[in-house]
């Protein structure tokens, strides 16, 4: 919950985290440590100097941890866990659904738990895809086209295989589906940031809803030219957001652009916890305006009403979360109780 | 970095190779300085990549260099250090060339390639699915719309109108009185102008990607498609220099030296 200066009450849903173990002890190999030390760089050259964690805490964070990062000294009302499994890299994965489950299963009002699958683990793949969706009512998944399997360096959503999961999501009741096309881990030599495949499978699958993570960067132009012509395409500004810090500049291009192209219904807020915090990406965020130099280029404005929609809404609505009765629920939780009496109206 | 007994030498010779040596340093270290990574169009020398630039007693050139992740893109990686050995190669002095690429997963894989002159694709084998040369292309004209925007931007700017620059040959471009910074955005452009049409004289000096001349009445729409290119290549640029400073810990920054093995 995000109160502002004048008592305006925002709702806030993190459409990116993760609860993850990047620990030496979960290694299987080289890999595995430079995945985490990787994530580390980005969490140290991007965070506010004062935000910087030790390495050793973010390697493996514990539940407390997160739980008071995202909703007791941030400003999240909920979040969207957002599995990353990487079994080739570590022994139990690294974010799986199974280890995010624990921390949905302690606060049930808080998060909203998304699985994953791969197209290239064949019919097995679509059994566990069965098993994940029933055991935890999935409404979303995230898929990873880049992640290695043995000898495949990654597969792309117009795949024969991706269809058929796809069509297998549809009919489970998944509709949310959250693919990572961003500053690219282990691309070989296709071009990993390529999103046309989102063009293609978006046409297919009027029903589903497609969350570009990262908003494509670096590839915002391809990205912007696909969203336009797609209805069922959306932004994650997980990554692009934290640039508010380190270069304002450039983050209001790619608010500017975005807001132009997509428009503010279809753009969503992610933290990318633990590689930033909520508490300030979202002071930052509240507090930005496009300056006037950029914004006389497309006529985007980040009005009151447009942050809103981007820090919770849009979300609220590709999940089915009717906002009012989900503040009810958290506040009767006790949720809110650190949290000082709203102002009266 | 002489195999002789440098005692042995009258010191005026001593000095002479000297100052070869450090000729031929700097010459290096210059060469290297137009070699750009081809998604930033940026130098890899002023991006930091470049560690080691070494000349040896019989003339071959030893260069070391790292990249921002550990995962960087091994064909952009393999595409840098053949760039290099290109360039360097076409020095006259030079009798070989040795690139390595240091902390990176493919490291040992591409270094073994590079060693015995293998292309990426022979190097990947069945993991490689397109030839570099198309990426060499696809980056190069990115680069060409990158610096063309940069000097539109500059001419409309100092108050030249979409008309003006329209019109304009590569003849009046290059005779265009401009600042400081407008002759610097222009030698970039011209850099790369041949990369889209052929340059000549006489021909306009604004095209677009595809060869054709930019005209007057679409020209807003035209810049504002270009300005993504460049809030892409902003985005790379930024990431790309935190996370190797933080990768390197680069407190201060890496200034190459011409350093001589004793």
């Amino acid at each position: 919950m995000y109160r502002t200066a004048t008592g305006e009450e925002i709702f806030v849903i993190d459409g990116h985290t993760h609860f993850w173990d990047g620990s030496p002890a979960n290694q299987k190999n080289i890999h595995g440590k430079q995945f985490i030390e990787c994530f580390y760089a980005y969490h140290s050259n991007l965070s506010p100097p004062s935000e910087k964690w030790e390495k050793e805490k973010f390697e493996k964070y514990d539940a407390k941890t997160m739980f008071d990062d995202l909703f007791v000294s941030g400003y999240d009302d909920m979040a969207i866990l957002q599995p990353t499994y990487l079994t080739d890299f570590y022994k139990n994965g690294f974010n799986t659904t199974e280890r995010n489950a624990a921390m949905k299963k302690s606060h049930p009002d808080r998060f909203i738990l998304n699985g994953a699958f791969d197209p290239r683990d064949g019919s097995k793949g679509l059994e566990d895809l069965h098993a994940l969706a029933e055991k935890y009512k999935l409404q979303g998944v995230k898929l990873y086209t880049a992640e290695w399997r043995g000898e495949s360096k990654g597969y792309k959503l117009s795949d024969k295989d991706s269809y058929k999961y796809l069509e297998a999501a549809q009919k489970l009741g998944i509709k949310n589906v959250h693919v990572h096309k961003g500053p690219t881990i282990i691309p070989l030599n296709r071009d990993a940031f390529d999103v046309a495949d989102i063009d293609d499978v978006a046409t297919s699958f009027q029903d589903l809803n497609f969350i570009v993570e990262h908003c494509g960067l670096p590839r915002l132009d391809d990205f912007c030219w696909i969203a336009t012509q797609e209805t069922n395409v959306y932004a994650g500004i997980a990554v692009a957001l934290p640039f508010i810090h380190s270069r304002p500049g450039y983050f209001a291009h790619v608010m500017s652009e975005l807001l132009f192209w997509l428009g503010p219904d279809k753009i969503l807020y992610g933290s990318d916890y633990g590689i930033w915090t909520p508490k300030w990406l979202i002071d930052k965020f509240m507090a930005f305006e496009i300056p006037e130099d950029v914004s006389k280029e497309t006529g985007s404005v980040l009005t009151l009403e447009n942050k809103t929609k981007i820090l919770g809404l849009n979300a609220a609505r590709l999940y089915g979360i009717d906002v009012e009765a989900q503040k009810k629920k958290i506040r009767a939780g006790g949720g809110y109780a650190h949290l000082s009496e709203p102002v009266p109206a | 970095m002489s195999g002789r007994i440098a005692r042995s030498l009258p010191e005026r010779d001593r000095q002479a190779e000297q100052r070869q040596v450090e000729a031929r340093q700097a010459e290096l270290w210059g060469c290297l300085h137009g070699v750009m990574d081809p998604e930033l169009d940026e130098s890899v020398v002023d991006l930091n990549f470049v560690t080691r630039a070494d000349v040896d007693a019989t003339n071959h050139v030893h260069i070391e260099f790292r990249l921002p992740t550990y995962w960087c893109a091994a064909n952009f990686s393999f595409l840098m250090a053949d760039d290099m050995r290109r360039a360097v190669t076409a020095l006259e002095w030079v009798e070989g060339v040795s690139v390595v690429l240091g902390e990176h997963m493919y490291a040992d894989k591409i270094n073994a390639g590079l060693a015995q002159g293998l292309s990426f694709q022979e190097t990947f084998g069945v993991e490689a699915d397109g030839d570099l040369e198309d990426l060499r292309r696809t980056f190069l004209v990115k680069a060409f719309q990158r610096r063309q925007v940069a000097l539109l931007n500059h001419l409309t700017g100092i108050g030249h109108s979409p008309e003006t620059i329209t019109a304009l040959t590569l003849a009046e471009l290059c005779g265009l009185p401009v600042d400081d910074e407008g002759d610097g955005l222009r030698q970039r452009y011209l850099a790369r102008r041949d990369v889209v049409a052929a340059a000549r004289d006489e021909v306009p000096a604004f095209v677009d990607a595809a060869g054709s001349p930019l005209r007057a009445d679409g020209f807003s729409a035209y810049v504002s498609g270009l300005r993504r290119v460049g809030v892409n290549a902003e985005f790379n640029s930024a990431l790309c220099r935190g996370l190797l400073s933080v990768r390197f810990d680069l407190e201060t920054p890496f200034v190459p030296k011409a350093r001589v093995s004793a």
